[in-house]
């Protein structure tokens, strides 16, 4: 076997091991040089970056990789942990590594004059672990516990601004709900296990049978991981949460949002994805009410979503109320894709639903940096505070208005990319549904030109006469995700051909999932 | 390789940008035939209000939650309603997800 070929079978645990043994290393290389402690960050994440590609080729070109921790005969009694990696799972991981490697380049800069950043490291790359473990684990024990550390880094990183005591507020509103969330994903776990000593993921979606206690499993997972992810009307700690943690973070965050969402994705089509079709009462299939359930969810976030975000001031807080409205729309495309199961559409819908995911996090991930730019050289908050920054921040402007033309799904950036998918095939399912979808981005881009017009155009306001442009590496972290955008807005084919389609196909074929481990453990 | 299909539609960004870039070229030629007496710094570049005297930047400054009062005055029952939605208590937090675990539980136990 080649080196290569020898990292390439490892590489699902070197993606987990790298940046959970370096947020374990990093007090001892913060207390060498604080430099260094950047440096170490970038290549720990550019590392596991190099091995989330060098696995995604694979992963593409011969389909889903198993990776077992422990016990590799059945007969043994089992303590083992699988590793199930598909189209869906590196999907996700690549989102991960790019906003990861995105948040520490711009940290150089905007956590530079902080205390205790080895803490911060640690935390950030604990969170990127847990999001990378949610996306790979075969086994549903396995994801609670990566939800955990996800909660519990999260928590930690959303009060880091300590002194400020809304970000402490912040937090605890975060915990409070990430932990009564958790104790029902622990308590629908024992429910499957109870049923079918089994934890692993493929083995429960082959044996489900849809009974009343599965039906409650199915309640409360779709439950928690849709709060978890924003969904509306549970979505109330994001804004608090988004928009009291430093922008950097913010990044990481929307990273571990985006692995509750793929939670609901990996519930939905694959563990009950043998029942989905199953018939209830008024001969409704269980897809249909499922998909309704998350329709209805959806367009409820979009509109509060776009609602609330009109009348915020706290330009964080507008932009996390904005990303509410952004769940909504993934949603609304995975909604409509459970709900016309086996319609042409449906999958149009669902290749919409994950590139709005990538589309989301760069573009919402944007907004933030630019937001926290903002804060960076004027110290404030609100949008009644600040005016004319154009005049000094002339590449912050340029991103920014990158950042709402593609969130508010403008031609041609990446925003309306998916946006046209997920309008094309929401229409065919119901027209009222599309409008609504469409009316609401017309009121994002309302609310983002207000941004414009408030933060950055207007008269030059005396106390921010002095103001600079933002630091280099903040403005290489926003030049990333705008290049991002338009690269993605001019040959979205490009993404939906290589990355998109496979992870559409992995989530429709879970009978594939099953075998892989089924059949070849 | 450029063109986007969705079963209904279709969508090519680089048809897209040539149009508006030709759009661009055909707005600057017309630009083109204008007069060149603009100068920067004289009274062409002040803003004529009318005789009044031009206010200090910070008194001409529109704030944000300025902006669109009247689309918000005009919804602002819907928004007295999603206020008091918002309370910012985390145990009203906990409580919306038990509303959407109970109508949940509902629907799934009728159907």
């Amino acid at each position: 076997m080649t080196l290569e070929e020898t990292l390439l079978q490892h590489s699902p645990a070197l993606i987990i091991a790298i940046p959970l043994l370096s947020a374990f290393l990093m007090p001892l290389v913060s207390r060498i040089h604080a430099k260094l402690r950047n440096v170490f960050a970038l290549v720990m994440l550019g590392l596991t970056g190099c091995f989330i590609w060098l696995l995604a080729t694979d992963v593409l070109a011969s389909g889903p990789r198993v990776y077992i921790f422990g016990a590799k005969n059945l007969t043994l009694p089992l303590v083992r942990i699988l590793f199930e990696v598909d189209s869906i799972g590196i999907f996700m991981a690549i989102i991960t590594i790019m906003l990861a490697i995105i948040a520490v380049i711009y940290s150089w800069s905007f956590m530079n004059e902080q205390d205790g950043l080895d803490k911060y490291y640690t935390l950030l790359l604990l969170v990127v672990t847990s999001a990378l473990g949610m996306e790979f684990t075969g086994d549903i024990f396995n994801f609670f516990v990566f939800l955990e550390i996800s909660c519990i880094a999260s928590c930690a990183l959303i009060a880091f601004w300590v002194e400020e005591g809304e970000a402490l507020e912040a937090a605890f509103k975060y915990i409070v709900v990430s932990a009564i969330g958790a104790l029902f994903v622990l308590f629908a776990i024992g429910l499957l296990y109870a049923q079918y000593d089994a934890l692993n993921i493929a083995t429960l979606a082959q044996a489900l049978q849809y009974t009343f206690l599965d039906k409650i499993v199915l309640i409360l997972l779709l439950v928690v991981l849709g709060m978890k992810a924003g969904l509306a009307p549970m979505h109330m700690w994001l804004p608090d949460a988004y928009g009291r943690a430093p922008p950097s973070v913010t990044l990481i965050i929307i990273s571990a949002t985006l692995a509750s969402f793929y939670g609901v994705l990996r519930v939905i089509f694959t563990l009950y994805g043998n029942v989905l079709t199953t018939s209830m009462r008024f001969d409704f299939p269980l897809h249909v009410i499922i998909g309704w359930v998350l329709i209805v969810l959806a367009i409820v976030s979009i509109l509060i979503g776009v609602i609330m975000a009109l009348i915020q001031s706290d330009l964080m807080r507008l932009i996390g109320y904005t990303a509410v409205a952004e769940v909504g729309y993934m949603f609304l495309a995975i909604g409509t894709t459970v709900a016309a199961l086996g319609a042409p559409y449906a999958t149009v819908a669902l290749q919409g639903g994950i590139l709005h995911l990538l589309n989301d996090a760069i573009d919402i991930g944007l907004l933030f940096l630019v937001a926290g730019a903002i804060y960076y050289v004027t110290k404030k908050r609100s949008l009644d505070d600040i005016s004319g920054l154009a005049r000094t921040m002339k590449y912050t402007t340029v991103f920014f208005i990158v950042a709402l033309l593609a969130v508010a799904g403008m031609p041609p950036l990446n925003g309306f990319t998916s946006k046209f998918l997920i309008y094309e095939s929401v229409y065919q399912l119901n027209p009222i549904l599309s409008i609504v979808a469409i009316l609401c981005s017309i009121l994002m881009l309302a609310i983002f030109i207000k941004v414009l017009y408030a933060a950055f155009l207007g008269p030059e306001l005396p106390a921010l006469k002095d103001v600079k442009e933002a630091p280099k590496s903040m403005l290489l972290a926003m030049g990333l995700l705008a290049s991002l955008a338009i690269l993605i807005g001019l040959f979205p084919n490009l993404f939906i051909d290589t990355l998109v389609k496979p992870a559409a196909d992995a989530l429709l074929n879970h009978a594939q999932y099953i075998t892989m481990v089924i059949g070849g453990v | 390789m450029f063109t986007l299909e969705s079963g209904s539609g279709f969508w090519n960004p680089l048809i897209w940008v040539l149009i508006v870039f030709i759009a661009f070229l055909f707005f600057y030629g017309i630009r083109g035939f204008g007069k060149s007496i603009y100068k920067k710094g004289t009274e062409q570049t002040k803003a004529f209000l009318s005789g009044n005297k031009e206010s200090a930047p910070e008194d001409m400054h529109v704030k944000a939650s300025n902006l669109y009062w009247g689309f918000t005055t005009s919804m602002k029952t819907l928004y007295a309603g999603l206020r008091k939605m918002h309370t910012g208590n985390a145990s009203d937090y906990v409580l919306w997800f038990v509303i959407v675990l109970a109508v949940l539980f509902l629907i799934f136990g009728v159907m």
